[in-house]
């Protein structure tokens, strides 16, 4: 059961003492929990599940798998032991 | 146990076969609304008009082809973004008729009122059917209402029945896919769908989406006057594109190839879906229709349905084929291929 | 939409094929042990583009399939009450118990709602105050926060009629299992993303030293999983045996520690019935003493019942990735997803399903016959 999505935070509020906040997938907007990622500030993106957000997606991270991907046809078969992450 | 079914599942998981009870899905468009016409209607009022099972059936009456047609509107909530009862049960009769190759003429209209339900928004429903009924050319002539007890109805149903002129020689039925023609999608697909769910019961979430619903007589009337070779026209309402294009390839006896990159949904329906777990491929439209044209002739149509407000996302989203006879096939963003079932029961939110 | 299309990227994709291809030098069986992943594989027709070196195997990551048919009937008995508004996940409706499925079950007349999140069903809860709301909480690690903090949040509030039907399983326990079994075939594994964004990776580095398996956590677009393959196609061809994350878009060693709190605080570890595999030790969660009272299958007291699996089926070897669905005699005959044996076939991520669904068009192709 992993079906999450991101989702980019658009406000927080304080709800019956709960961290909430509106997310904006696309357009479509939800109302998310986001007790569980309590550092995270509008405009970031949150990956959500079943009504809670659950991580904070690292956009650095995000764009450097991107271009390590671009690269790979450009690389040469790299020597044993290097690692991508 | 040990027949072998013709068709599997695609939503998770599977329905229960031979159910001696009336199901949800049953209404569903899918599989299950399939089975219970082949097994309960289809042999009880066995006549080869029926057996073809299009939108409308095609009447000859001494020199007149009429096209006939009823369809039946339950929707909840009554008003939608972009609609309500009303408009939807005139639109989607009219739309019946227009796939047939026919202009609609004449609607008749039931209506199955809860006690209760407010006189207010029954005038709100019927002025909504009006305003329908002129933009579609046709008139309502003839009705009839029903009240039943409080709990016995949801607020209001209404099922409307329409006559339409056939005024062509155009042979287009859901058997004509032929190997070779390209498939036509007059626009985005799924709107209808996530939009009634944004205002339903249960699910809690914001959007502009609309309902798409509207009346396709004019786009429709507009490529077959520059096409005689347009061989299915239908329009994906419950059970969504998937279903329309299981319903073609099936009765045509063909193979129908998509590529998934050509089938036009927006932004929110996406968000929507991602975010529910469902597939657009599967979502209702009340406002688009499908078009299996021969290979020559599918530019002009596509230029001609570009032009109409209706048709402005119209694309080719694939092709029929000889393979895989009976069989949809999408191709992925990244190149693999897979099979598009037919929806079995209703499509299901997924977390999994 | 953002940080999803960029990894449905198709040249992106066939870079990444390429490369593996140019590193394979010989076979290798890996296991993904995530439905979500399985869906994934088969929705981009990820299969068909992977060089054929390389065997992926379906192993027991669909919750659904895995839920103890007991559970089912337990649910089912409880929905059927007329006091219970019954909430689930879409994906358990259509599971058939030993008789029935919810579906059936509601038009019975039974109250049964889909629900997207356990807040939903507590808010009914707090709507209905002369029902007993119940929620059927199937699932891995990534819906357990969820579900705790919904089971906490009852209790704070002093809820008095809501309860949750309990099926909670676990990953590290089953992976340990499959390597365990003997005759697996499995040299490497794709770990769900999802289940370490909320864990962390950290649980999977005893099972790399031990059994000397290289464990790639990945996410679930296309590029996440072929770029996970190729991390462990990399490691196997190097003989190494790391746990080598690839979602650090998401995914921290440490994992979500506040939602690990709340799981501690509110679920405790038990045995757990995983269906075509058997007991697993250690491998479930439960609700803890103190909440007992939210303990849907305590609220309701149920009659045991007893189930078998058919004979024929072989959903547990297929679970182990021991056998392949084409190996099994009901396979496509007595067993269909129309008419499922078990549980592989129950699920469209079910390996059994998948096959099904797939193989017929290969199949197809190959013999030209339906």
């Amino acid at each position: 059961m992993c079906l999450s999505v991101p989702g980019r935070i658009l406000d927080i509020t304080e709800e019956d003492g709960f961290k909430m906040g509106k997310v904006d997938f696309s357009g479509v907007i939800k109302r998310i929990c986001l007790q569980y990622v309590p550092d995270i500030q509008v405009g970031e993106y949150a990956l959500v599940h079943v009504g809670f957000a659950i991580a904070r997606v690292d956009e650095k991270e995000a764009a450097k798998t991107l271009q390590l991907l671009r690269e790979l046809d450009e690389m040469q078969d790299e020597p044993d032991g290097e690692s991508s992450s | 146990m040990g027949k072998k079914p013709d068709l599997s599942e695609v939503s998770c998981p599977i329905p229960i076969h031979n159910q001696s009870q009336v199901l949800l899905g049953h209404g569903s468009g899918g599989k299950l609304s399939a089975d219970l016409i082949r097994e309960v209607f289809l042999p009880a009022f066995k006549n080869p008009l029926l057996e073809k099972l299009n939108d409308s059936a095609t009447l000859q009456l001494n020199d007149c082809k009429l096209a006939f047609t009823t369809d039946s509107f339950v929707v909840d909530p009554v008003f939608f973004p972009g609609g309500d009862i009303g408009s939807l049960a005139i639109h989607g009769t009219v739309n019946d008729l227009a796939v047939g190759g026919a202009r609609p003429l004449y609607i008749s209209a039931a209506f199955i009122l809860e006690e209760g339900f407010s006189i207010e928004d029954l005038k709100r429903i019927v002025a909504s059917m009006q305003r329908a009924c002129e933009a579609s050319g046709v008139a309502l002539v003839t009705g009839d209402t029903k009240v039943v007890d409080k709990g016995k109805g949801d607020s209001i149903f209404i099922t409307t029945s329409g006559i339409g002129v056939v005024e062509n020689n155009h042979n287009i039925s859901v058997d004509g896919a032929r190997a070779g023609d390209k498939i036509i999608l007059s626009g985005a697909i799924g709107n209808h769908g996530i939009a009634i769910l944004s205002v339903r019961e249960g699910i809690d979430f914001e959007t502009e989406l609309k309902s798409d619903s509207a009346s396709l007589v004019a786009p429709i009337r507009e490529i077959l006057e520059v096409s005689a070779n347009i061989h299915c026209l239908r329009d994906p309402t419950r059970g969504g594109l998937a279903s329309t294009l299981n319903e073609i390839a099936q009765a045509s006896k063909v193979g129908v190839e998509l590529k998934e990159t050509s089938v036009p949904v927006c932004d929110q329906v996406r968000g929507a879906c991602e975010l529910l777990g469902l597939d657009p491929l599967y979502v209702a439209n009340e406002g688009k229709f499908v078009a299996v044209v021969a290979p020559q002739d599918t530019d002009n149509v596509l230029r001609r349905l570009r032009k109409n407000p209706l048709g402005g996302e119209a694309a080719v989203i694939g092709e029929v084929v000889v393979e895989h006879p009976e069989m949809v096939l999408m191709r992925s963003p990244i190149g693999g291929k897979r099979v598009v079932q037919m929806l079995a029961g209703e499509q299901l939110q997924r977390i999994c | 939409m953002k940080f999803v299309d960029e990894y449905r990227d198709e040249k992106l994709a066939q870079n990444i094929i390429n490369k593996i291809s140019r590193m394979l030098t010989r076979n290798w069986v890996i296991m993904e042990v995530c439905g979500g992943q399985t869906h994934a594989i088969v929705k981009y027709g990820l299969d068909q583009i992977f060089p054929k070196q390389m065997e992926l195997v379906h192993g027991p990551g669909c919750p659904v399939c895995v839920t103890p048919l007991e559970m089912i009937d337990k649910a089912l008995a409880i929905a059927e009450r007329e006091e219970v508004i019954f909430c689930s996940f879409g994906d358990m409706m259509r599971v058939p118990g030993s008789r029935a499925d919810l579906l059936q079950v509601k038009a019975r007349g039974g109250d049964v709602r889909i629900v997207y999140s356990p807040m939903d069903a507590l808010k009914l809860a707090r709507e209905n105050p002369d029902k007993k709301v119940v929620f059927f909480a199937v699932g891995f690690e990534t819906t357990a926060p969820a579900n705790a903090m919904a089971v906490w949040k009852a209790k704070e509030d002093g809820i008095q009629n809501f309860s949750m039907l309990v099926s909670h399983v676990l990953v590290p326990p089953a992976m340990t299992a499959i390597l365990d079994s003997p005759g697996n075939r499995v040299q490497g594994f794709l770990a769900a993303g999802h289940v370490c964004t909320v864990m962390g990776t950290w649980e999977y580095e005893p099972i790399a030293v031990a059994y000397k398996v290289p464990i790639v956590p990945s996410g679930f677009e296309p590029l996440d999983i072929l770029e996970g393959i190729m991390m462990l196609v990399r490691q196997l061809e190097a003989g190494k045996a790391e746990v080598e994350n690839q979602y650090t878009r998401i995914v921290t060693r440490e994992g979500n520690a506040l939602a690990q709190e709340k799981i501690s605080a509110v679920f405790e570890v038990c045995d757990r019935q995983w269906r075509g595999i058997g007991e697993i030790p250690q491998s479930g969660l439960r609700l803890k003493e103190e909440f007992k009272a939210f303990d849907a299958a305590m609220v309701f007291e149920t009659r045991a019942i007893q189930t078998e699996e058919p004979s024929l089926c072989i959903s547990g070897e297929i679970l182990q990735g021991l056998k392949k669905p084409g190996d099994c005699p009901a396979f496509g005959v007595q067993c269909t997803p129309e008419n499922p044996l078990g549980a592989t076939m129950v699920s469209s991520e079910g390996t059994c399903a998948a096959f099904y669904q797939y193989g017929r068009h290969q199949n197809q192709e190959l013999t030209g016959a339906k």
